[in-house]
């Protein structure tokens, strides 16, 4: 369709003239490929990806700090390392930080490396959308640390319950940097959620039917929706308690007759798929990971997908049971027990299907492999402390103790972080175009697998023998040392494991490059050069199977046995594509809006006029996000550097080519 | 045109979609239930324990002839209907199953 | 959202739909997403209805029942009824390529919206100076918050519809760029569809 009058940016001159790219007449349109110019402006999902990735492993860094401050405060009865107010931080920082700024952020590294790779599309519906996600994420994250520097960091657990969370109990302002920092990492979440779902239902490939989508595409499917649904009642529970504290609502003003059961109703509403949100990613990376290096295709595909569904769906049947000593009442307490119980089901359903999937395989032992492995049998030892969760009465003993401890630890972190420790050595070379070290990725495992089952098992014990929670010393005739001192030990051997990812990460760089298939892989990022050209694949691929890309190299003889096909082409190659892709152009506006927003959060508690200058960057940026072309057409007409060559490199175009008719598209009913 | 339409779906939208006068009259009916609405405000003791009920009905009705007609969805993809009905429906189970656990239906 | 005779488009999709290409779904990717976005404004607004109907329940002095004063709030709901009728005939007017009546349905549906949150504004302000205040128990301010969130939405809208109007204006949305319109639309709608259950459970059913 051709540019008419109407769609030219507001101050570009007339037909004729050289285009000035000056929307707004404030920023020029950014063009780097390369710098940190480039990463700020970038709206290309591989790259945000990477930002994702980097940003979680270094908030882990601080996480993964704050835990062993934990630890050492705790390794002897009455320890001194930590007072209390500082104990109540670290672990508030702890977990806050494990779950909003590692987990989910790290799921979402993965979710827009892939997602697009693996349904054959060049990019996500909303390209600068996406960048928003991202900065967003990082801007929160930046808030809720700052109030470290800033009185004191929030000190009242990662859920924050009130009558606590209020002004008379939290004077200081560490619970609004909690509030603040959450409530600006949600938009990111959120926004996020929305630009994924679009992507997965209207970008596929032709011939991709849902259920031809890798699993791990289908569990983040699952996942977003969970976050699109769960996010908001979570900033509901926000935005009433910022009320109580900035403004002096009485929402949870128990005097005035409210209820502080409030809080907990909606936090868990929102922090029972939240745990769902965690671990279903990882379950879609394993579940990438075993076939690959089994040889075999998932066993139970269809059922893997709808078990996933089905878990999205009863995770909001089940949030009371994080209330089952609360007051609720016995009708509450045993319905909640009963939904709880059902949903193991379709977890054990996984499990055996990973099982199923290895049994028989030619198994390839590698790091990821192994990653893998040690998530199925790490989840189910949590997913059994689980059920004993699920029986109302005996959790009435366990909540509260270490035995919950435990038990979320092993599903958490033996399970979903494994299980992405596990994405990161398998995805490497793709990402990156060479390969981690296996000795030194080895020396991870097998590190993090003592450190972590020695932090965590005894943890079990010790709720068994009524450690509490979140106490900041024990009495040493509690009986409670040995454990400790062991769980003590554990932690610092997970440390020790990290350093050796870290120098692993950092000694690869100079290894040899990676072909573009070094598994022998079967979805279709492996299909493409690693690391994949800016436009992703040269053409877009047909599809006609799941596991496509398996399917274009073997096919199966008279005797169902697998043979090799000669020479598959990648799709994606050395000289580009034969025609030039027009892909969507970089933008500083997602930067920008983002930017704003840690100004407004400070603004609020510092100073209105800080906050009206927040406001003004973020109405400033909407509006220049809106008004700028998602591809610039500056860059059709007069500059080449958006019809891109393999390498992202500009190729030169004649203003007069052809326009490609466009890949037929085979019709994909639903 | 919708960019993403195929031509003959180009074709049955125009067939489908209301005309101006249609949405007219849409609106006048809505206008018709937001007076009964009102009319029991003034009739209140009179309905007793009907009161909610009969207002709550009228509600849906509205909503759905919003929904269907404003905004489309009777004439759209299925999917798009899914996607707000799985929003109303998880807002309606989970909100009233946080109510019931305050007793909030139980005297 | 548009793009040059040069654009090469190899394979099924292009990031944002441009025109010609092929989702899918056969939907376009901003009216799914916009969808999906009201789709999760359920859970927000269900949230702060569910909050406010538990503090209705609590013993107060002063319940903002008392101070209803239900004609004004119908008349308030029927104007904003009313906006989303002029709102679907300036979407069918940007589908004819009638700029004129385009505009002139947006500034009256702008207007309508503007009365609605005048009529809020009027509203609370009667409410204040009768002793009720946001602070005053734990009924008003569920109450100011549903509504003033809700309000706050409205107004949002309200802005959105008068940068459709200015670019409508210069040309820059003609009767290719109407599904813009239809989904500010949506938006819209879904904000008199709130009000639609808000004014029924918070005024009606007490």
């Amino acid at each position: 369709m051709a540019i008419t009058e109407a769609d030219r940016p507001i101050l570009e001159l007339p037909v004729g003239e050289r285009t000035v790219r000056q929307p707004l007449g404030v920023f020029t349109r950014p063009t780097a490929t390369t710098g940190w110019r480039s990463w700020l402006s970038t709206i290309d999902h591989k790259k945000i990806g990477i930002l994702y990735g980097a940003t979680s492993l270094f908030f882990f860094f601080i996480g993964g700090m704050e835990a062993l401050l934990i630890r050492a405060q705790l390794a002897q009865p009455d320890g001194q390392v930590l007072s209390a107010e500082a104990y109540n931080q670290a672990f508030t920082m702890h977990g806050t930080t494990m779950v909003f700024l590692v987990v989910m952020p790290l799921a979402a590294a993965f979710a827009n490396y892939l997602i697009p790779l693996q349904i054959g599309a060049r990019d996500v519906a909303f390209p600068r959308l996406n960048a928003l996600s991202y900065w967003t994420f990082l801007f929160g994250g930046i808030v809720l640390n700052s109030s470290w520097f800033l009185g004191g960091a929030p000190d009242n657990g990662w859920f924050n319950y009130a009558p606590n969370s209020g002004l008379s109990y939290s004077p200081g302002h560490g619970i609004d940097f909690w509030n603040m920092g959450l409530l600006i990492a949600g938009i990111a979440s959120l926004v996020g959620a929305i630009n994924l779902i679009t992507t997965c239902l209207n970008m596929r490939a032709p011939g991709m039917t849902l259920m031809r989508m890798p699993v791990f595409t289908w569990m983040s499917l699952v996942t977003q929706f969970l976050l699109l649904f769960a996010i908001p009642v979570l900033t509901v529970a926000q935005f009433l308690l910022m009320f109580d504290r900035l403004f002096g609502a009485n929402f949870f003003n128990v005097e005035a007759g409210a209820d502080p059961l409030l809080w907990q109703h909606l936090f868990w509403i929102f922090g029972h798929p939240e745990v769902y949100i965690m671990i279903l990613p990882a379950f879609g990376i394993i579940s990438e990971i075993l076939p690959v290096f089994s040889r075999k295709p998932i066993f139970g595909y269809p059922f893997m997908v709808f078990s996933g569904i089905a878990i999205g769906f009863m995770g909001w049947g089940v949030w009371a049971h994080h209330m089952f000593v609360s007051g609720i009442g016995p009708v509450s307490v045993a319905a909640f027990s009963l939904s709880t119980m059902f949903i193991a089901v379709p977890t054990g359903v996984k499990i055996f299907n990973w099982v199923g999937t290895l049994w028989g395989g030619k198994l390839k032992l590698t790091v990821p492999m192994a990653f893998a492995i040690a998530l199925v049998a790490q989840f189910t030892i949590g997913g059994v402390s689980g059920v004993s969760h699920a029986v109302s009465p005996s959790d009435t003993q366990q909540t509260d103790t270490y035995y919950i401890v435990a038990h979320f630890h092993y599903v958490l972190f033996g399970g979903a972080l494994f299980g992405m420790v596990g994405g990161l050595y398998f995805w490497w070379p793709k990402i990156f175009g060479h390969h981690l070290r296996e000795r030194l990725g080895w020396w991870h495992f097998w590190l993090m697998v003592l450190g972590f089952n020695l932090t965590f098992f005894p943890m079990h014990i010790l709720g068994l023998q009524g450690m509490p929670r979140r106490t900041a010393s024990y009495n040493a005739d509690m009986g409670w040392d040995v454990w400790n001192a062991v769980s003590t030990v554990g932690s610092f051997l997970i440390g020790v494991s990290f350093l050796f990812f870290a120098y692993n990460i950092l000694t690869s760089r100079k290894n040899p490059k990676a072909v573009a298939d070094p598994w022998d892989g079967r979805s279709l990022e492996w299909a493409t050069t690693s690391p994949p050209p800016v436009h992703n694949f040269d053409e877009i691929p047909t599809v006609s199977h799941l596991d496509e890309w398996w399917h274009r190299k073997y096919q199966e003889d008279d005797n169902h046995k697998l043979v090799r096909v000669e020479n598959v082409a990648l799709f994606a190659s050395e000289a580009g594509p034969d025609e030039p892709v027009h892909l969507p152009s970089p933008s500083y506006w997602p930067f920008v809006l983002s930017l704003g927003l840690p100004f407004i959060a400070w603004g609020l508690l510092y100073s209105y006029w800080l906050a009206a200058f927040g406001g003004v960057l973020v109405l400033a940026a909407i509006y220049g996000w809106s008004l700028e072309p998602s591809v610039d057409p500056a860059g059709a007409h007069h500059d080449d550097d958006h019809h891109v060559g393999p390498q992202g490199e500009p190729v030169a175009v004649s203003a007069d080519a052809a326009p490609d008719a466009g890949a037929a598209a085979e019709e994909i009913t639903e | 045109m919708s960019h993403t339409e195929t031509h003959a779906e180009h074709i049955d939208e125009e067939h489908d979609h209301p005309s101006d006068l249609k949405y007219v009259k849409i609106a006048i009916v809505l206008a018709a239930i937001t007076a009964a609405e009102v009319v029991t405000f003034y009739v209140e003791d009179e309905l007793g324990a009907l009161l909610a009920p009969i207002l709550i009905v009228m509600m849906i009705v509205k909503f759905g002839i919003v929904a269907a007609e404003f905004m489309h969805l009777r004439y759209d993809s299925n999917l798009l209907t899914r996607v707000f009905v799985a929003g109303i429906v998880l807002a309606v189970g989970v909100y009233i199953a946080a109510m019931t656990t305050f007793h909030y239906f139980s005297s | 959202m548009t793009t040059s005779t040069t654009t090469e488009h190899v394979g099924a999709a292009h990031p944002t739909t441009a025109p010609g290409h092929v989702t899918s779904t056969g939907l376009s990717n901003e009216k799914l997403s916009m969808w999906l976005f009201l789709g999760s404004e359920c859970l927000l607004f269900g949230g702060l209805i569910s909050t406010f109907l538990l503090y209705r329940n609590v013993d107060v002095e002063l319940a903002v029942g008392d101070l209803y004063d239900i004609p004004f709030t119908s008349v308030s709901s029927f104007v904003l009824l009313m906006s989303s009728l002029t709102m679907v005939l300036a979407v069918s007017a940007i589908k004819r390529g009638n700029g004129r009546q385009t505009r002139t349905w947006l500034l009256t549906t702008a207007l309508l919206g503007a009365s609605f949150v005048a009529g809020q504004v009027y509203e609370f302000t009667v409410f204040y100076r009768e002793g009720l205040g946001y602070t005053t128990n734990v009924q008003s301010s569920a109450f100011y918050t549903l509504t003033g969130f809700h309000g706050v939405h409205v107004s949002i809208g309200i802005i959105m519809l008068l940068s459709m109007f200015v670019l409508s204006l210069k040309g820059r949305i003609g009767p290719e760029r109407h599904e813009a319109l239809e989904i500010v639309g949506l938006y819209w709608h879904f904000v008199d569809v709130v009000w639609i259950v808000i004014f029924t459970i918070v005024y009606l059913i007490r």
